[in-house]
This record gives C-alpha cells, sequence and structure tokens, in this order.
C-alpha cells in the first residue's frame, strides 16, 4: 500500500495543466458518476470529493487508493496503461450499503468511442 | 469416553457429517448415552467456531433472519460433548448508523448467547459491528477488540482488522503481535481468529486485510500457525507457505465464491431449502501435534 501511496504522490507530482480532469462525488452509498471513461495512454486527473463522511477510493487492479474525506479534496492522477475495465470501490466502512459502493472505471484504447463519461 | 478421541465417539454415534440437533440427541439416545457437558480431555480438546450472524439483518438473502442464531445455540447445545469454548469471528450484529440500535442489537445477541451451555466464550468484533464506532459499543458489551490467551498449550491471538474503518491492523497493533508472541518458544502451535482475512483474498471485493502482510510476515517466523476468519461467509482454504487459513460459514446469508460472479452480492435465498449455505463448524484440536481437524456442521439439510 505505500508502495502505492508512493506511486500517487509521484503521479500528482507529475500533473500538467490542461489536462482531462474527472470530478467524482462520493456520498453514501454511491459515486457519482460511477462510471468512469477514459482513453489508453491519455493522462487524466480523477478529482474526488465526499458529500458526507469518510469514505475510500480504491481501484486493486491498477494499484490505485485514496482517501476521500469531507472538505478536502483528493486528486488521482492516472495514465491508463491498458484497455479494460477496472471496478473501485469504498474501502473505508460507511454504513449499511457500504459493500454496494462501487464503480468501474472503462479504459479504451484510443481514438475508439467513449472516453466522454465524467465530464 | 475412555481412550477414544470425540471424534471416534461421533463416528462410533454415528453422527459424523451432517448433523441437526434433534437427531444427534436421538442418535445418542439409541446409543443409551447423553450429551456429556463435562470438559474434553486434558491433552486434545475441541473448539466451536461461529461467525458473521448480522443480528439485524433485513432483507431477501435472509428471510427468516431471526431464526439462525437460536438454531446455532440450539446445535452447540446439542453437541455429544461440549466444547472447551466457543469462538465467534465478528459481525454478531449487522451494521447500523443509530448508536442506539447498534447497542439494542448487541444486547439481543448478548442474550442469545447467554443461552449457550458453554460458558467459555471467545468474541472478536466485525466491521458491521466496529467500523463505525471504532468499537465503542462492541468493548461496552463484548470486551476487548484484541487480547490473546493460552488454552492446553495453544496459543490462541485474536486480531481486529475492522475497529479502523479502513480494515487494517495499525502499526501500534503489529507491534503488540510481535510481542505478545515473542516469549514463545518457536515451536510452539499459534491459532491466530481474525475477522478479514489476513491475505489478498480478493481485493476489488474487500477480502483483504490492507496491511495483513505485515501480520503474516510477523507470524511467519513460527512454523506452526493456523488462522480462523470469517467475513466472506463460505467455507474457503488458503495457504500462506506454511500457514493455514480457514474462513468459515456464515449463520445469516452466504456469498459466492470468489470471482464466481460480478458483485459479491449475497447468494439469493432458497426458499425450499431454508438456510442453505449457512453453517458453524468445530475444530478437533490436538496440540503435540499440532493438527487441527475441521468438521463443517450445516444449519439445515441442503439437499
Amino acid at each position: 500500500m505505500r508502495l502505492a501511496v508512493l506511486l500517487l504522490a509521484l503521479l500528482a507530482a507529475a500533473e500538467n495543466p490542461g489536462e482531462r480532469v474527472v470530478h467524482v462525488v462520493a456520498r453514501k452509498f454511491t459515486y457519482s458518476p460511477d462510471v468512469i471513461e477514459l482513453q489508453q495512454g491519455v493522462p487524466a486527473i480523477i478529482e474526488l470529493t465526499s458529500a458526507d463522511r469518510d469514505h475510500g477510493f480504491t481501484v486493486p487492479d491498477l494499484g490505485l487508493r485514496i482517501d476521500v474525506e469531507p472538505g478536502k479534496t483528493a486528486r488521482v492522477r492516472i495514465v491508463p496503461g491498458k484497455v479494460g475495465t477496472f471496478e473501485f470501490h469504498c474501502d473505508v466502512f460507511c454504513g449499511s450499503g457500504h459493500e454496494e459502493m462501487a464503480g468501474r472505471i472503462v479504459v479504451s484504447a484510443p481514438g475508439a468511442a467513449g472516453g466522454t463519461g465524467g465530464h | 469416553m475412555g481412550s477414544s478421541t470425540r471424534r471416534e465417539f461421533l463416528q462410533i454415534a454415528g453422527v459424523g457429517g451432517v448433523v441437526f440437533a434433534s437427531g444427534l440427541l436421538e442418535a445418542c439416545s439409541k446409543l443409551g448415552t447423553r450429551p456429556d457437558p463435562s470438559p474434553a480431555m486434558a491433552d486434545d480438546f475441541y473448539f466451536v467456531q461461529l461467525s458473521d450472524t448480522h443480528w439485524g439483518y433485513k432483507g431477501p438473502a435472509n428471510p427468516e433472519a431471526t431464526v439462525e442464531l437460536p438454531r446455532a445455540i440450539d446445535l452447540v447445545n446439542a453437541l455429544p460433548q461440549a466444547p472447551d469454548f466457543v469462538v465467534f469471528t465478528g459481525d454478531l450484529t449487522h451494521t447500523t448508523d443509530d448508536d442506539q440500535e447498534r447497542r439494542q442489537r448487541m444486547a439481543q445477541v448478548r442474550d442469545h448467547l447467554g443461552r449457550l451451555r458453554v460458558r467459555n466464550l471467545r468474541l472478536m468484533a466485525g466491521e458491521h459491528d466496529a467500523s463505525l464506532d471504532r468499537g465503542a459499543a462492541f468493548q461496552e458489551f463484548f470486551g476487548p477488540l484484541r487480547y490473546s490467551f493460552d488454552h492446553k498449550g495453544v496459543h490462541f491471538v485474536v486480531l481486529d482488522n475492522v475497529s479502523d474503518p479502513k480494515g487494517i491492523l495499525g502499526d501500534a497493533q503489529i507491534d503488540w503481535l510481535s510481542k505478545d508472541l515473542k516469549p514463545l518458544p518457536k515451536e510452539a502451535p499459534i491459532v491466530v481468529f481474525t475477522h478479514r482475512p489476513l491475505f489478498d483474498l480478493k481485493p476489488d471485493w474487500d477480502w483483504t486485510t490492507a496491511d495483513g502482510t505485515r501480520a503474516i510476515d510477523v507470524l511467519h517466523a513460527y512454523p506452526h500457525v493456523t488462522v480462523f476468519y470469517g467475513h466472506i461467509h463460505q467455507e474457503h482454504h488458503h495457504q500462506t507457505d506454511h500457514i493455514a487459513h480457514h474462513a468459515a460459514r456464515s449463520l445469516m446469508f452466504p456469498l459466492p465464491a470468489p470471482g464466481s460472479q460480478p458483485k459479491r452480492a449475497p447468494l439469493p435465498w432458497d426458499p425450499t431449502h431454508p438456510g442453505k449455505g449457512l453453517g458453524l463448524r468445530d475444530v478437533d484440536t490436538d496440540p503435540r501435534q499440532p493438527a487441527y481437524n475441521l468438521r463443517e456442521i450445516p444449519l439445515a439439510a441442503e439437499s
């Protein structure tokens, strides 16, 4: 996990102006949007805020995780390296619907349709 | 019982495998025996693992939600020889945002557990019990979140990977574990009880402990370590090198095998087989080997 955190820090430091930003709001027990469409090789910033309480945002298959806390903005820079669908979920227990609080990142090939979700 | 082990007794009595309270008592009656409440033999012993009652759950995955815990207690009370102790590996209650309701559910569980003939209970929290208030209510009703104890030559450790809502053990607990084990001889039999799996069973279903590998690293130095846990609502067995990890069934609803369906939603309730997939486990323990023989006890008929 420490490696992932370090990776996130490095990625955040590499953020460039003008990159696409996807805003995601976490609240019990959903993410909005819950489908984030990206394109392979195209950098994007996922910017997360919480509308109620502490949540988490983790994408195990991409080695990403970050805390999402009220009053703060969590930012994750991602450069998708492979095409596919990657599930994310809340990993900070938040109540009776916690187990259903999830979504997915869909990475399409360069030039393919998609890549517009979450604007 | 003479020199027969408890398992031999069960085989003689013809009650190995699927056991129901009434059938068990009937089998004992036919043999002219009665359930023996006395402690197990001095050397080997057995304990019972219950898990994931989720008391207070209301939903389609179990429309008979108030039946299962009393039924499990009846089963344990009907065992022909009383276990040395009963361990409950977390999620005694289903989570609620209402602190008062959480305490009410815990009080009800405590009342039910009071019916157990076995008075030696070892309780621990799951995230549904403890994550929203960092274990405050659980400690009021059931005691500490982490502890260790010795029983007939086996060192038992209860780890808390739920009261931190991030599902971690934390630095302080890893240090505590190291210090707790340090006085033990390397060959000591060690059993760990925990709620979440310590290893990465299926992280995208939250079936993991984020820093569980740190605990496994500490335990790895000891050659005789076995872990019993809950959380995943099904029987499951896994090895990390020489350490065996055994998950128990739930007493509320079964969950799917890891990765067998897109989401970890509970398996549908089967009205033709109420209670299917639910159960408890007893564990024959021989500290001299050490060896653990597991017997899964379904809560109801499965076919």
